[in-house]
């Protein structure tokens, strides 16, 4: 079948402001969205930016707004998105960061909300030549946000990033959430000033959008309600 | 633009992340890479990360490294593969204190499964040593090692793309990088260079490797004069998903997974009747392909993309869910069949170099067959070659590999570059890489690289694949040199400097074409069958005159080839049966 894929052009060089430019791609409706492109960039336009990686949903490289929804190129089959808006794909880079090039956007702030949280374990009790033990109950606490591949797909579908730019944003609280409650890591209360600021984690106002993005099936907006309640009993607990 | 650096790492997957986390201890570390580091492929693996912890049953070390040899086919350095299985230990529990979360028994202690050719008591049946975090155990090492990097401040240059080694004689002084955000030129001095580049599987057609994976480092290293050892040694992955190559971990199978024929037949009794589905790969993906072959694939046309069934339905929707969630994902999103309900498709896929840069048990670059170092050069991980994985690597030994390695090249690092000099580096040390870019980008007309790129990956799939033979490998390498020649004639279509990813892939396509040609060149070489090495024309192994490691050095348009000897000193080579 063909397709037509719709792209959003940006090059700071030549372009005052972005534009669309359309291609026509023949496609096996099994194949991936990142197929179509990579058939643009290596057959028809080389000039086309865009970053890849594993072709298969876990780097997290090729997150950009398919058809006005956020999502990964390589786990979106041709057939979907045709079923669904028919055979015209309109591609766009994420939202709320800089656009470098084409669908290549600017992830430093992502990253520095990120980091922001300290998403690495923090338990300084010195273990000798031995594992921590940890129960299999809690291993699962935390089981989805280990799977966060950091491709801000719920960064870009946020609506509350749209109002306040400021805003943690779903990956970063996500990934505060994997380190305070796993049961070996004793981060909890460098990380509740961070979430309990304004920015933090109470701007999120449940509208799931990250949930619904995620190509990692996390349960983003559950997990900033835990929180929530968490640094809410932390609070009546400081008070009493 | 000039920076110094006492040491510079090239690649920021498990071996250049761990390398980073030793080495910036004690030195001035900087961590260049072509992707965000995150992005790497270390984050692909799936299964396990071996160690004889003897969690949920007895396992010894030496059992470990003895399946390690005999996996390799007796190609392994057997000091290096004791180093590998005893350093394995220590190593995952560092993993586990840094927060990894391993799957866990019902004690609270890591979980352990089942992983082609690992045994018990030197092979009698398999043995539970893959500790693993679901089927995301790579993700998991990535994604730890790198929160232990923003927690360590390492710094990080992202998306800079290597071009060329900096060597003063046998002694290394930096390396020539690409910008990509802006396409300028940098050159990093540095005492100490690490590459850690990862594989190059993007040279054949089938593969589970990311785009990433071009060979960067082996590739600069071979045009500078480093050889390149055991480059024939290509590992295909008997499971990948039918068509698109993607990994389907050999976990599948360590749960308890069944292939299977078209008649249904678990074939695999009557190719290694003990170890049946665990087999080590090299020896299952030449199953697979026989099957295929005598017309028992699941279509039965004897065509080289028939395929066999992977058969995991009794394993039950909660297993699959708690160990094995991302292959049942994959197989809903591109197959759109539930493993719970239905048999897998697949085939085997291009899935690891076993060969590389040769080093020492430090990571040093080794210069020929005298044990002459490269000072201040280092590799670890899948672009080295130390060699731990020989003739084929077990599974789960990649991960292991990785992080033993890595760490020991950062260590070695850390105290070297107290005792160096300063390395003599000016502008001028980026000339030749400025050349060359600059005949890519020079406005001219000429061929973009997409064809190229598709013929080099038709020819050694074809022609270099699973089963060889001198007449077809003598054709690839014609077929390669000719490609090499067209590519000399490749120019961008795109002429920007900002994120000119066109550029990066011309660049990788150079090092993909130059790594198929020592491949082909050193297959061709090899008269026997070792391994992942399977002659038609050579069916038996010859340890009379192969027992060796090869040697491959890249001079212009040819590859030389020279041999040097394995280290037996503790296991004598016996014939290899499962």
């Amino acid at each position: 079948m063909n397709i037509i894929v719709k792209v959003q052009r940006y090059n700071p060089e030549t372009d005052d402001k972005p534009y669309f430019q359309e291609y026509e791609v023949e496609m096996d409706p099994n194949e991936r969205l990142l197929d179509a492109l990579m058939k643009v960039k290596r057959f028809q336009d080389g000039s086309l930016g865009f970053r890849k990686s594993c072709a298969h949903g876990v780097c997290g490289s090729d997150a950009m707004r398919i058809n006005g929804k956020d999502g990964l190129a390589c786990k979106t089959l041709v057939k979907e998105v045709v079923e669904k808006d028919g055979d015209t794909v309109t591609v766009e880079p994420l939202r709320y960061l800089p656009v470098q090039r084409d669908l290549i956007v600017d992830q430093d702030e992502f990253f520095k909300k990120y980091r922001s949280v300290k998403p690495f374990f923090i338990n300084d009790e010195e273990v000798d030549k031995q594992e921590r033990l940890q129960s299999q109950e809690e291993r699962m606490i935390f089981d989805d946000t280990t799977n966060c591949i950091l491709c801000a797909s719920c960064y870009s579908a946020c609506p509350v990033l749209e109002e306040n730019p400021n805003f943690l944003g779903p990956a970063a609280i996500s990934q505060a959430f994997r380190f305070i409650t796993d049961s070996r890591d004793m981060g909890f209360n460098e990380r509740f000033k961070i979430l309990d600021k304004p920015d933090g984690v109470w701007p999120c106002e449940n509208n799931f959008q990250c949930t619904k993005s995620c190509p990692r099936s996390i349960l983003i907006t559950k997990r900033i309600n835990q929180l929530k309640r968490m640094l809410e009993n932390q609070k009546k607990g400081n008070t009493e | 633009m000039i920076h110094q650096f006492d040491t510079v790492i090239i690649g920021s997957g498990g071996a250049g992340l761990y390398a980073a986390l030793e080495a910036s201890k004690k030195s001035n570390t900087a961590v260049l890479s072509k992707l965000y580091p995150i992005r790497s492929h270390t984050g692909a693996a799936q299964g396990g990360i071996s160690a004889a912890l003897g969690n949920v049953e007895e396992d010894k070390p030496e059992w470990h490294a003895f399946d390690t040899v005999k996996g390799g086919d007796y190609l392994v350095d057997q000091k290096a593969a004791n180093i590998l299985a005893e350093e394995a230990i220590q190593a995952v529990y560092d993993l586990e204190n840094r927060g990894l979360p391993f799957n866990r028994t019902p004690e609270g202690r890591i979980d352990q499964r089942r992983f082609g050719g690992h045994t018990r008591n030197f092979g009698e049946g398999p043995v539970r040593r893959a500790c693993y975090a679901a089927d995301r155990t790579g993700h998991m090492i990535l994604q730890t090692l790198y929160q232990q990097c923003i927690k360590n401040e390492v710094s990080f240059f992202d998306e800079f793309q290597v071009v060329d080694l900096l060597l003063d004689g046998t002694r290394c002084t930096g390396v020539v990088v690409v910008e990509l955000a802006t396409g300028k030129l940098h050159v990093f001095a540095a005492k100490a260079v690490l590459f850690a580049t990862g594989g190059f599987g993007r040279m054949f057609k089938i593969t589970s490797n990311a785009y990433a994976n071009t060979g960067d480092g082996p590739a600069v290293c071979a045009r500078r004069g480093i050889p390149l050892e055991d480059m024939e040694f290509f590992q295909f992955h008997p499971t990948g998903i039918m068509g698109l190559g993607i990994l389907i971990s050999e976990a599948v199978r360590g749960e308890g997974g069944i292939l299977r024929n078209r008649d249904g037949e678990r074939f695999m009794e009557r190719y290694s009747p003990t170890l049946l589905d665990l087999a080590p790969r090299d020896i299952v993906a030449r199953s697979i392909l026989t099957e295929v072959r005598d017309g028992k694939g699941i279509r039965g046309d004897r065509q080289i993309d028939d395929y066999v069934h992977l058969d995991a339905t009794h394993l039950g929707k909660d297993t699959l869910m708690q160990k094995l969630p991302d292959i049942t994902e994959f197989c809903k999103t591109y197959l759109g069949i539930d493993p719970a309900e239905k048999p897998i498709p697949v085939l085997p896929t291009a899935h690891y170099a076993m060969g590389g840069i040769p080093t020492d048990q430090h990571g040093r670059v080794i210069l020929d067959n005298k044990e002459t170092i490269v000072e201040g050069l280092y590799a670890a991980g899948e672009c080295a070659c130390v060699s731990v994985h020989g003739a084929n690597r077990l599974g789960t030994n990649s991960l292991l590999d990785l992080v033993v390695f890595g760490r020991r090249a950062g260590m070695h690092i850390a105290e070297y570059v107290k005792e160096a000099g300063e390395p003599q580096v000016d502008d001028s040390a980026a000339d030749d890489a400025r050349k060359w870019i600059e005949r890519i980008t020079d406005g001219s007309e000429g061929p973009h690289g997409g064809h190229i790129s598709d013929e080099m990956q038709t020819t050694m799939m074809e022609k270099v694949g699973i089963y060889r033979n001198e007449k077809e490998m003598e054709k690839a390498v014609e077929e390669i040199q000719e490609l090499r020649k067209r590519y000399r004639e490749v120019r961008v279509q795109d002429k920007s400097s900002t994120f000119n990813t066109d550029l990066l892939e011309i660049i990788e396509l150079g090092n993909l074409l130059d790594l198929s040609l020592i491949t082909a060149v050193s297959a061709l070489n090899r008269q026997e069958s070792r391994g992942a090495h399977s002659r038609e024309d050579f069916p038996e192994r010859d340890d009379d005159k192969f027992l060796q490691h090869s040697l491959a050095y890249l001079e212009e348009d040819t590859v030389r080839l020279e041999y040097k000897d394995v280290d037996t000193s503790i296991w004598k080579p016996k014939p290899r049966t499962y």
